[in-house]
């Protein structure tokens, strides 16, 4: 243990500087996602922070924000593991082919995923207006359509991650475990699972944060209203349209919770890996 | 790797193809003949993509070798985007209230109203006989959605149900008049408060139903060039186009009032 740990830090001592060809794009790159965020502090209206913070409708939208994100992460996880572990461990005919569809909703513009949404699941559409005419269920307008909408862009960045997970982990403890006797959902279970859980977390933190940040599926498929359909995103959009100065404030507010959020979650499971 | 080769191959032949893209425009800009190259920046509000469209290109066949390029989009973006400094000739904005920015900040003077765009209730072709008047959209177990009040055919819509004194629970608050437009053709909506000229341009689907409450909410759209305009002359001219009869009957056809 020691002298595995010396070996590594010598590994990295040795190191040296980091060279100018790497290091260069990397501070690069580094500045030009950071500068816009500085270009929002600096030009937030601090002296009336306090007051626009408390305006209902914007706790209204970060409460609505952060319920719809989260169960969209659940509905990932539920749908988006199983739907990787078959991607990563079972041959079949094709299946090049689904892994560039779960890809889909990466490239496609999300409005457009919005309105493929509404085609589908919306009251005239091809399942929906059967869950209309049998249930009386309506999802768009809805809250459970802005979770929906957010779980359908936000899948991919699950399967991609769980996927690759799957496909890194060491197959001779499954097949140990088979050889024992265990049953296909048993090693599931048992060994897999446990074997890939850093990778199922990272991935349903990015999950989470894609749906955190959902605009064009979300206000396409589910409208906006206050309180019902108006998450962050959509409430920075519209006020950006009248006070540009309420739009700063309302962005750095989803900004800051989800770095906070996003900052404990690594530290307690991502890092770990 | 494979995999590493043939996405950096794709992004390559994207790349590719954008750039052709790119080369072809200028190559357009500059073929036909005298002027050369001459590019005209207009930034018009989006129930305007229609008629300025077809004005754009009755405007560079007479001026050969200039190139009207739009962008159509929400009227307050616009005026944000002109404020941060877009390099831009022509703004044609939906109201007074996104244009007076631009021109509070020197970036404008004196526009002129070329257009009027009254309210209509977008109702889905298929089920016209539900809503008949303003009075309707109060009726439970409709569907109605709306402009967000930001935008101004949101404003447009709380002076109509005002005036009509009609209280709406809407389904939905949109972002722009086009989103509503959509809601209502796809069926999701019942109902919607649309420009007369939107729900014209989707005729198919939508059906426009007039009611005189509309009159206290008419939109009147200034045009302007821009002070610091890179075309000056150029932005003149098609301001001129626009005031123009020609302009009025292509606006007028289209379903908008002449001022």
């Amino acid at each position: 243990m020691t002298r595995r740990s010396t070996a590594r830090s010598a590994n990295r001592s040795t190191a040296g500087r980091p060279p100018l060809v790497l290091l260069l794009p990397a501070l690069t790159g580094l500045a030009f996602l950071v500068l816009p965020l500085a270009g929002l502090l600096v030009r937030a209206p601090w002296s009336t922070l306090g007051t626009r913070l408390g305006e209902p409708h914007v706790l209204e939208a970060l409460r609505l924000s952060l319920v719809t994100a989260t169960l969209a992460t659940v509905l990932c996880l539920l749908l988006g593991v199983p739907l990787a572990w078959l991607l990563a461990r079972v041959r079949f005919r094709g299946v090049r082919l689904v892994r560039a569809l779960v890809t889909v909703p990466l490239v496609l513009p999300p409005v457009v995923g919005g309105v493929a949404l509404l085609l589908v699941l919306g009251r005239r559409g091809l399942v929906g207006q059967w869950l209309d005419a049998w249930f009386g269920i309506t999802l768009p307008f809805s809250t459970a359509g802005v979770v929906l909408a957010e779980t359908f862009v936000a899948l991919p960045f699950l399967v991609i991650s769980v996927e690759g997970a799957l496909r890194a982990a060491d197959l001779r403890f499954e097949e140990a475990a088979a050889t024992l006797g265990a049953g296909r959902w048993t090693v599931f279970r048992r060994v897999t699972l446990p074997l890939v859980a850093p990778g199922i977390a990272a991935g349903a933190v990015l999950c989470w944060a894609r749906a955190l940040g959902e605009f064009g599926a979300t206000i396409t498929f589910a409208g906006n209203f206050p309180g019902h359909t108006q998450t962050m995103p959509l409430a920075v959009y519209l006020a950006l349209e009248t006070d540009p100065q309420a739009a700063i404030v309302l962005s750095l507010v989803l900004l800051a919770v989800s770095v906070v959020v996003l900052a404990a979650l690594r530290d307690r499971w991502v890092s770990t890996s | 790797m494979k995999r590493v080769i043939t996405a950096a191959a794709a992004a390559t032949v994207l790349l590719a193809a954008a750039g052709c893209g790119d080369t072809g425009d200028s190559g357009d800009k500059a073929s036909p003949g005298s002027g050369g190259g001459k590019t005209l920046t207009v930034f018009a509000a989006a129930s305007l993509t229609e008629t300025f469209t077809e004005l754009g290109k009755s405007f560079e066949g007479s001026h050969p070798g200039v190139k009207v390029r739009f962008n159509f989009g929400g009227s307050s973006t616009l005026a944000q985007q002109i404020t941060q400094g877009a390099p831009v000739d022509v703004f044609a904005a939906a109201s007074p209230a996104t244009m007076k920015p631009v021109t509070d900040g020197g970036a404008a003077a004196q526009p002129q109203v070329f257009a009027k765009n009254r309210l209509v209730i977008a109702v889905p072709a298929k089920e016209a006989g539900k809503v008949s008047r303003l009075a309707d959209l109060g009726k439970s177990g409709l569907k109605v959605v709306l402009c967000a009040e930001q935008v101004p055919c949101g404003a447009a819509a709380g002076k109509a149900l005002a005036a009509g004194g009609v209280k709406v629970e809407p389904a939905s608050r949109e972002q722009d008049v086009k989103a509503v437009l959509t809601k209502v053709r796809l069926g999701e909506a019942d109902a919607g408060l649309v420009y007369r000229s939107d729900a014209k341009a989707a005729a198919a689907d939508v059906k426009g139903v007039e009611f005189p409450e509309s009159a206290k909410a008419i939109n009147d759209y200034p045009i302007a060039a821009l002070t610091k305009a890179p075309q000056s002359g150029l932005a003149k001219e098609f301001v001129q186009l626009v005031l123009s009869q020609q302009g009025k009957d292509t606006l007028v056809k289209a379903g908008f009032e002449s001022p």
